[in-house]
């Protein structure tokens, strides 16, 4: 069974939420994501997203966008990064998840990458520019290693389209909170928790949702509707303010009984 | 092999093409197509369009016979297919007009749009005053310092401009940010993308709206010399001008189709446009298609004297078109298009956008190598009021 599947299975039994925080690999120097990873996985992450930079990241606001510019500016390569993954992977034993464009894929070659990826210890792939209409480019490859496509669902998605994508795969499903890219958020749309639970009510899958997610509060009211949360721009922002103390507080609003 | 029922369904033309875009375009995406495809066979939708391209616009272009043009160049006859002689001064508002039907067709009342050398942003700024439709444009911080004149037409044409100053802050940056834009105001905001590229139904949308060119082209032509032509030559940014043109044509295998991309400083240097020539498939912009990048992926700029050509990839109905060898490609450099620019300027009193003059070029040099029985077509696809700083710049002027 994928490393995802299996925590999840024992987050439902033990009855916890899930928190997956979101860093830009190269981002401060290659060096720099095992220390990351590690102090994550101790904060108490359920599994992590890393980025994996692109020249033009549309689905990404200001904060992702500039974590990547930074990490192409130290000419990181893709296959630097999955090498590093090697190196780190015997230390983390929480789900590590990719989230990248297509581009860089296709460049590295699709089969190759969902090899090397699985001998890394790559659990999952998101790629935001991949909508089921298109793909087939890459599941047979990525089955073959068992490695999970997260899919995304939107506030945009009709019900017969949010049953087709949650009933492929077996890891989770990214329900994603604003019409809009990622980035920091003061608030959410009022239909954001029927949205969810209309997906929550739908999907066999867990249901994590993600884009926006800024403050304690946001986690604990959103962990109502859904299973996990996805943070990523604020998480990028403390880490580079050097807030850890922040970080950990995030990620314990998920602990917090649940009203 | 029959070559004009492409896209398919999933809007693929062999491998190229496609749609990837985040999930929370989707939605519109298909609603796109579904009332595309409706307003098609609508003759309602299609009178309306029709009789603003006649009146508003000033369609049928002139097909002009450029007879001084093709005593300089010594050889084939030359034609030129006159979009510059339409309202906004350029081919982009054939693709304009048609979208902005369709935003308010789909009851949306707010449009955004990308520009390069802002006739895109103008021809849809101006359809958008038109139609009473809120227009946002995104342009690039380059292309803004570029084009100052269509900058300030959008503006009092009522659309507000943005500067895009991410990336290399061109086009492509522009694209980047307008899909941003409409991702986040998905709800009462239609994209009129500016060319024939972008996920589907995009390239299809646009080459329809476009190929007016074509098919007036064919008419006039047919009338004129009772024949068809032996060459056509169009410039491609994204391609829109040029698969306009070529979409009618496409069947009539005598007839020889010849797109020209930007070679910019030349192809030998890192500074240039030329996607099918340098570029190898990837995925940018929602869609399949040759593209100027690095070994790991990443894009990389293009250069281009020309604004709207400016762009590191190209429709992907042009990369299939390209792969088939249908239509050979070639590129022109900044140096060879300003000469051209001024030959035509001075040959037959008209100047043509330097977008158009990689293509009056490119035609010169095929119109040498034949004879005068035989005809090439050009489409000149805007006219080049809006370059004049750029080119007073390379070139220099009186000044007082
Ligand atoms: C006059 C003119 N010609 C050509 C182009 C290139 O676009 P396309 O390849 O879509 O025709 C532009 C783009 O701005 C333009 O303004």
């Amino acid at each position: 069974m994928n490393r995802i599947e299996k925590v999840f299975q024992t987050m439902k039994k033990e009855g916890k939420k899930a928190f997956v925080p979101y860093v830009m690999a190269g981002d401060g120097g290659l060096t720099s994501l095992k220390e990351k990873l590690v102090f994550l996985q101790e904060a108490g992450a359920t599994a992590i997203e890393i980025g994996i930079p692109f020249s033009d990241p549309v689905a990404d606001g200001p904060v992702i966008q500039e974590a990547g510019i930074r990490a192409l500016n130290t000419d990181v390569t893709l296959k630097e990064i999955v090498e590093c993954m090697r190196e780190i992977r015997p230390i983390i034993h929480i789900p590590l998840i990719f989230m990248t464009y297509m581009n860089p894929l296709l460049a590295y070659g699709l089969e190759r990458f969902s090899r090397d990826i699985q001998t890394s210890g790559i659990d999952g792939l998101i790629i935001p520019d991949l909508p089921i209409e298109e793909e087939e480019i890459i599941t047979s490859y990525l089955d073959e290693v068992k490695i999970e496509l997260i899919r995304l669902v939107t506030l945009q998605s009709p019900i017969e389209r949010i049953a087709e994508i949650t009933k492929r795969g077996k890891g989770f499903v990214y329900a994603v909170t604003v019409n809009g890219i990622t980035g920091t958020r003061a608030q959410f749309a009022s239909q954001l928790s029927s949205h969810l639970e209309k997906i929550k009510s739908i999907s066999p899958l867990p249901v994590l949702a993600g884009f926006g997610i800024s403050t304690p509060e946001h986690v604990e009211e959103i962990l109502q509707y859904c299973d996990g949360v996805i943070v990523g721009s604020k998480i990028i922002e403390l880490m580079e303010a050097g807030n850890n103390e922040q970080i950990r507080t995030l990620i314990n609003a998920t602990k917090l009984p649940i009203a | 092999m029959t070559t004009t029922i492409l896209p398919d369904e999933k809007g693929h033309f062999g491998t190229y093409g496609g749609r990837y875009v985040p999930e929370t375009l989707m939605q519109a995406i298909l609603e796109l197509e579904k009332e595309y495809e409706k307003a098609k066979v609508d003759p309602a939708f299609q009178n309306e369009l029709n009789d603003l391209l006649r009146d508003y616009v000033g369609r049928e272009t002139p097909l002009y016979y450029a007879k001084n043009l093709t005593k300089y160049a010594g050889g084939g006859k030359i034609y030129l297919k006159r979009e510059d002689l339409n309202h906004t001064g350029a081919h982009k508002i054939n693709n304009s007009l048609g979208q902005a039907l369709l935003t308010k067709r789909m009851g949306k009342s707010k449009v955004v749009a990308e520009t390069g050398a802002g006739q895109h942003g103008v021809a849809t700024a101006t359809a958008c005053a038109l139609l009473n439709l809120e227009c946002v444009i995104f342009m690039g911080e380059e292309d803004i310092l570029r084009q100052q004149l269509n900058v300030f037409r959008m503006e009092i044409l009522g659309a507000k401009v943005i500067s895009v100053k991410s990336g290399s802050a061109t086009l492509k940056d522009a694209v980047n940010e307008a899909l941003r834009y409409w991702v986040s105001n998905v709800e009462d905001t239609h994209y009129i993308l500016g060319s024939a590229m972008g996920p589907h139904p995009f390239p299809k949308i646009v080459r329809d709206f476009q190929s007016v060119i074509g098919q007036e082209t064919k008419k006039q032509f047919i009338k004129k010399e009772a024949k068809l032509p032996e060459a056509i030559v169009a410039c491609i940014g994204g391609g829109s001008n040029a698969i306009g043109m070529f979409y009618p044509f496409l069947e009539d295998r005598e007839v020889k189709l010849y797109g020209v991309e930007a070679a910019g400083l030349g192809l030998h240097s890192e500074k240039h446009a030329a996607s099918l020539a340098k570029g190898k498939p990837g995925i940018l912009h929602g869609a399949y298609m040759y593209l100027l990048q690095n070994e790991d992926g990443q894009i990389q700029e293009a250069h281009s004297i020309s604004a709207g050509l400016d762009y590191p990839g190209i429709g992907p109905e042009h990369c299939y078109l390209h792969d088939i060898e249908r239509v050979k490609y070639d590129a022109i450099t900044d140096d060879e298009a300003l000469e051209a620019l001024q030959v035509l300027s001075k040959t037959e009193g008209i100047i043509p956008a330097l977008e158009s003059a990689h293509a009056i070029s490119y035609a010169i040099k095929l119109a040498k190598e034949m004879e005068p029985t035989e005809h090439i077509v050009v489409c000149l696809s805007g006219r080049g009021d809006k370059d004049m700083e750029a080119v007073r710049s390379k070139i220099g002027g009186v000044k007082a």
